[in-house]
Order: structure tokens, then C-alpha cells, then sequence
């Protein structure tokens, strides 16, 4: 008898249970009712948001705004362009430097594995600020309305190779490659033939972070780029608001207003514009997370 | 020494091209740093101007300091990461252990992946959100004040309410984040405490303070520790693309971040937004070092290096 009620001691009481799923679902929905609600906007009609305002429940629905952006949207399809070109580009670039310099400090062999690791750790701890990046970017490489801006930047990071170094060390034995050593292939060879194949899942993580940072950069756009059609589609949103903020300094110069109004998109394309810079994040990041939430564990440099 | 580095050469040919990134991207970036104590001037080329540039001293942090700004961006940095670092040590970590003890395990997981989505947003996406509910003739907030007999308020330029929001935000972006750290850590805490404690007859809230609670304290220590060394450093999106750079807001929204860009970019004052950087990168890697000297002692697994 008292065996069995011990058991029950394993479990939180059912009224435990309520509280805390109603807590969690209430965080649950604020979590996502913000992209909800900017969706109704984006496929409210115009006119009833000029009425009533944005609503949850707009007086007419219209996908006018879709298919302005498709119609009509030269502008915007361009900038959606440029994101994905700079993040298909950007983590295929990225993927090559970290997967190979992770691989040369995790060779335990390597005599210069600390100098390697040092030359990762330092910018960890200590970089030069906006100015001095500015600087090297701008007028050193000479990037300034680029496309390599937006890429380069973001190619690599030190959190990314400490990652991607603690996966080899966890899942390649060190038997395999020297196996490969005395079979007479060449570094490289052993990398790209048998290290590789066997890192998919490791490749897959950094792969993740990275298209989350491209996709999601908005700042080196805001530092290098002014020529509209290298705007990627985040930029584009920035650029939007700062001609609605713009317009209301200017208060009622009729003149100039018209004139940027023209090329101002209306309150639901800007919605719209929004949600489809969102939609592919929401759509594959559910699959995603397990890869991600793996990546947050490991990390640490430990040598 | 030479057989040698010819003997490792084809490893040291893989690692070149990372490196040769690491030197443009994160160490050429570093004369940001002597730029702070030269006056900076532009005369053809890059390492020209560097090379031409007068050394100067102190002065650029001396012309920062006597501004009203530089008290400001500091006073909201720090003030700001206070906040931050006590919610987003405690807030996620109820929540949890909430979500480790549900008796629906699909639940838990539904729970866990909506509370996760902010996080996987850029700010700039966020402010569009926040101008949904926040706009001052059009948001959802003011026509609920508006339809209930009050007045409307304008959000972006009413400074008083900004800490409260910015906080909300940042706490509503990173909690799904600090979620899946600490289940975990909870995760990997050995079942048999828990079946021991049980058998004794040991309540769930006893274990929880007991034994969970417990178990999780150095992963705080350490994330208090991380977040303490970062503790000069602000999310600059928050700051800045929240708020739409909204000029009214500017003494609760100007942190070192937001500081160093506006004067930069927009006034063009070399001098006084590299000596901010600079100061910020000083100041943040004393911070880090202390901080991991700390957590060597606490945990040493956690230790950054």
C-alpha cells in the first residue's frame, strides 16, 4: 500500500499539471501571436485598416497585397533575391572555412594545433569595434556596395569552429584517419573522403547557424550597401520605415510627401513583405530545432 | 623545425584559407583600437592614413566623457544588462523546470518549440511586430485604450515606458533559448536522486527545491558569469531598430552600441565613436577574464578556455 502511493511521488498532482500548462500555454501564444497578427494584416483589405486600424478581425479580407508583391514588386522579389543568393553563397563559403579549419585544431597530431586554436580564441574575447571593421571592409577590401560585404563578414565565426572541432573530437575516431595515412592519401584526400561523409550531422548544425545569420542580417547591409539593387530583403524593411519615419517629421509639406509616398508600399504589403521574409524561418525551423538544440551543447574550447 | 613544417604542411594548407579570414575579419579590424588614440584622418590609402594620423593620447575619451551622451550610453548599458541577466536567469529557469515536469511529454514539446520561434527572428522583423500593436493611430494597443474611454498614448515618443518594453522584448525574444539550455542541464541530472527521494516519501516540490534546484546551481553561476562578462555589450538591434531610432526615446534607448554607430555613421566623428569602441572591447575582455577565472574555480567543465 505504501509502496504504491510512493510511486506517485514521481509525478507532479494533476492540479500541478493545469497550472503549468495553462502557464505555458499562455506563453505559448504570445510567443506566436505576434507573426499571426501581422499575417491578418497582411491579408486584411486596405480599406478597413485605414478605418479601423490593425485588428485581429479585419471588416474584409483581401490578398491584394500578395499580389501587389508579386505583380508589381520588382523592388522587393530583387531584394528577396539578394537574401537568398548571399545565404545559399554565404553558407556554402562558411561551411568550407569552418569545417576545414575545425578539422586542422582538432587533429590531437598537429604540432601548430594551439596556434591555430589561439588565432580562434583571441577574437572571442577581444576585437576591434565597429570603426576598425568598418575600415577594413570599406576602404581596405574595398567592399562598399558589394555583395561580398554582406557575405564575407559572416563567413566564419570562433563559436561556430569550437563547435564543429568538439563534434570531430566526439565522433571520428582517430584510428580511421591514421588508417587513411598509412593506406598513402593525402590530408586533403582524408578530409574531404572520409571525414566529411562521416560529419554530416556536425555540418548540418553549423549549416543552421548560418543560414539563420544570413537570413536574419540586416547590419552589414545598413554599414556597405546604399545601391538599391544590392538591398537585401531585411535592409529593404529598415529602408521602408525610415521613409514612413521620414514622412512624419516632414508633417504636411504636401510637395515632398507625395513624391515618397509614390514609392512607399502600403500598410499591408509592408505586412506582407514581413511575412514572407518570416515564412521560410517558421516553416523549416520546427524540423530544424533538434540540430540546433544539439549545437548549443556542445562549444566549449577545452583543449 | 623545417622537415617539420614541411611534414605537416598539407594539414597547415587546410586550415590557410580560415586563417587568412580570421587575419582580415577579426585581426586587421583591431588598429579600430589605436585609431582611438590617433586623430584620424583620411589621406589616400588605408594603412597611409593609419600610418599619417597624429597620435593624440587620451583626448578622443576625454572629448567623450564631456558629453552629457557618453553618461548616458553608459549608465544605460549597465542598467539594462542588470535587468536582463537577473530575468533571463531566473524567468527561463522556472519555466523550465515547469516544462520537465509536465505529465503531457507531447505537450511539453509543443510548448517548448512556440517558445522557441522569437527567438529565430531578426529585430528588424520584431519592430514591424511591435509597430502592429504599438503604432499610434493604427496599433491594436490604442484602439483598445481609445474603445475603452481612454486616450491613446505615442508609444515612440513617451520615454517613460521604454525600459518596461525593452525588457518585455528582450525577454520575450531569448526565453525560448534560455529554455532549452537549462532542460538540458535538467535532462542530465541523474534519475536515481530523484527515485531515492521518492521512496522516502520525498514531495515533488520537495525534490524540486532539493534536489533540481540544486543540481542547476553551477549552470547559473556560469550563465551569470557569461552574462557579467558581456555586461558592457548591448544587443543593438533591440536598441536601436525596436525603438525606430526614435530621437525622443534616445536617453532610455542610447547604450555603448547605439552610441558608437550614431556617431560614426550619422555625425561622422571618428574619434569619439572609435574611442567608445575601444573602450567597450577593453573594458568587455577585463570583464570576460574575470569572469572565467571565476568559473574555472566554480565548474571547470563550464570555463570558456
Amino acid at each position: 500500500m505504501k509502496r504504491q502511493k510512493s510511486y506517485s511521488y514521481m509525478d507532479i498532482s494533476k492540479g500541478s499539471n493545469v497550472l503549468f500548462n495553462v502557464i505555458l500555454i499562455v506563453l505559448s501564444i504570445l510567443a506566436v501571436i505576434p507573426f499571426i497578427f501581422v499575417v491578418i494584416i497582411s491579408l486584411s483589405d486596405e480599406a478597413s485598416i485605414v478605418s479601423k486600424g490593425y485588428s485581429f478581425v479585419p471588416e474584409s479580407w483581401s490578398s491584394h497585397a500578395y499580389e501587389y508583391i508579386f505583380k508589381n514588386g520588382a523592388d522587393i522579389l530583387n531584394s528577396y533575391g539578394i537574401s537568398v543568393i548571399v545565404t545559399v553563397v554565404g553558407v556554402l563559403i562558411g561551411l568550407a572555412l569552418i569545417a576545414t579549419y575545425a578539422y586542422v585544431i582538432s587533429r590531437q597530431t598537429y604540432p601548430y594545433r594551439k596556434f591555430f586554436t589561439l588565432v580562434a580564441l583571441i577574437p572571442m574575447l577581444f576585437g576591434g569595434g565597429l570603426v576598425g571593421n568598418y575600415l577594413v571592409v570599406a576602404r581596405l577590401l574595398n567592399l562598399k556596395n558589394s555583395i561580398w560585404a554582406l557575405i564575407l563578414p559572416l563567413a566564419m565565426s570562433p563559436f561556430y569552429v569550437f563547435v564543429l572541432k568538439s563534434f570531430y573530437r566526439t565522433s571520428i575516431p582517430d584510428a580511421i584517419i591514421e588508417s587513411a595515412k598509412i593506406d598513402g592519401a593525402s590530408e586533403l584526400r582524408t578530409f574531404v573522403s572520409i571525414v566529411l561523409p562521416i560529419s554530416k550531422a556536425g555540418l548540418a548544425t553549423i549549416g543552421l547557424f548560418l543560414t539563420l545569420g544570413y537570413w536574419n542580417d540586416w547590419y552589414n547591409a545598413m554599414l556597405y550597401i546604399d545601391e538599391q539593387s544590392l538591398i537585401p530583403i531585411q535592409y529593404m524593411l529598415i529602408r521602408i520605415e525610415n521613409n514612413i519615419n521620414f514622412l512624419a517629421q516632414l508633417g504636411s509639406q504636401q510637395g515632398i510627401v507625395s513624391e515618397v509616398t509614390r514609392n512607399l508600399p502600403s500598410e499591408t504589403v509592408r505586412m506582407a513583405i514581413v511575412v514572407l521574409t518570416v515564412a521560410p524561418i517558421a516553416c523549416v525551423y520546427p524540423f530544424f530545432q533538434k540540430y540546433f538544440v544539439g549545437g548549443l551543447t556542445l562549444g566549449a574550447v577545452k583543449e | 623545425m623545417w622537415t617539420r613544417f614541411k611534414k605537416n604542411f598539407g594539414l597547415t594548407a587546410i586550415a590557410l584559407p580560415g586563417l587568412i579570414w580570421f587575419i582580415l575579419f577579426s585581426y586587421l579590424p583591431l588598429i579600430g583600437i589605436v585609431i582611438a588614440f590617433k586623430d584620424y584622418k583620411i589621406s589616400g590609402g588605408f594603412f597611409e592614413s593609419l600610418l599619417s594620423s597624429k597620435w593624440v593620447g587620451f583626448d578622443n575619451f576625454k572629448f567623450m566623457f564631456a558629453t552629457n551622451d557618453a553618461r548616458i550610453m553608459v549608465r544605460n548599458t549597465l542598467l539594462y544588462n542588470m535587468l536582463f541577466i537577473v530575468i533571463n536567469i531566473v524567468v527561463p529557469l522556472f519555466i523550465a523546470i515547469m516544462i520537465s515536469e509536465l505529465l503531457n511529454k507531447r505537450g511539453a514539446k509543443a510548448y517548448q518549440t512556440m517558445i522557441f520561434f522569437p527567438y529565430f527572428l531578426s529585430w528588424v522583423v520584431i519592430s514591424y511586430f511591435v509597430w502592429a500593436f504599438l503604432s499610434p493611430d493604427k496599433g491594436l494597443v490604442n484602439r483598445l485604450l481609445v474603445a475603452m474611454g481612454a486616450d491613446g498614448i505615442s508609444w515612440y515618443s513617451e520615454k517613460k515606458y521604454w525600459p518596461f518594453l525593452l525588457t518585455f522584448f528582450n525577454t520575450w525574444k531569448n526565453l525560448g533559448y534560455n529554455i532549452v539550455i537549462y532542460l538540458a542541464a535538467i535532462v542530465g541530472i541523474d534519475k536515481t536522486y530523484y527515485e531515492a527521494a521518492s521512496l522516502d516519501g520525498a514531495s515533488k516540490w520537495q525534490q524540486i527545491k532539493h534536489i533540481t534546484l540544486p543540481q542547476l546551481r553551477s549552470l547559473v553561476a556560469v550563465l551569470f558569469l557569461l552574462a557579467i562578462g558581456k555586461v558592457f555589450n548591448s544587443d543593438f538591434g533591440l536598441f536601436y531598430q525596436v525603438p525606430r531610432n526614435s530621437g525622443a526615446l534616445f536617453p532610455v534607448t542610447q547604450t555603448v552600441d547605439t552610441y558608437v554607430y550614431r556617431t560614426f555613421r550619422v555625425i561622422g566623428d571618428i574619434g569619439m565613436s572609435s574611442a567608445a569602441a575601444a573602450l567597450q572591447s577593453i573594458v568587455g575582455l577585463v570583464f570576460i577574464l574575470v569572469a572565467n577565472y571565476i568559473i574555472r574555480k566554480i565548474d571547470r567543465e563550464s570555463a570558456l578556455f
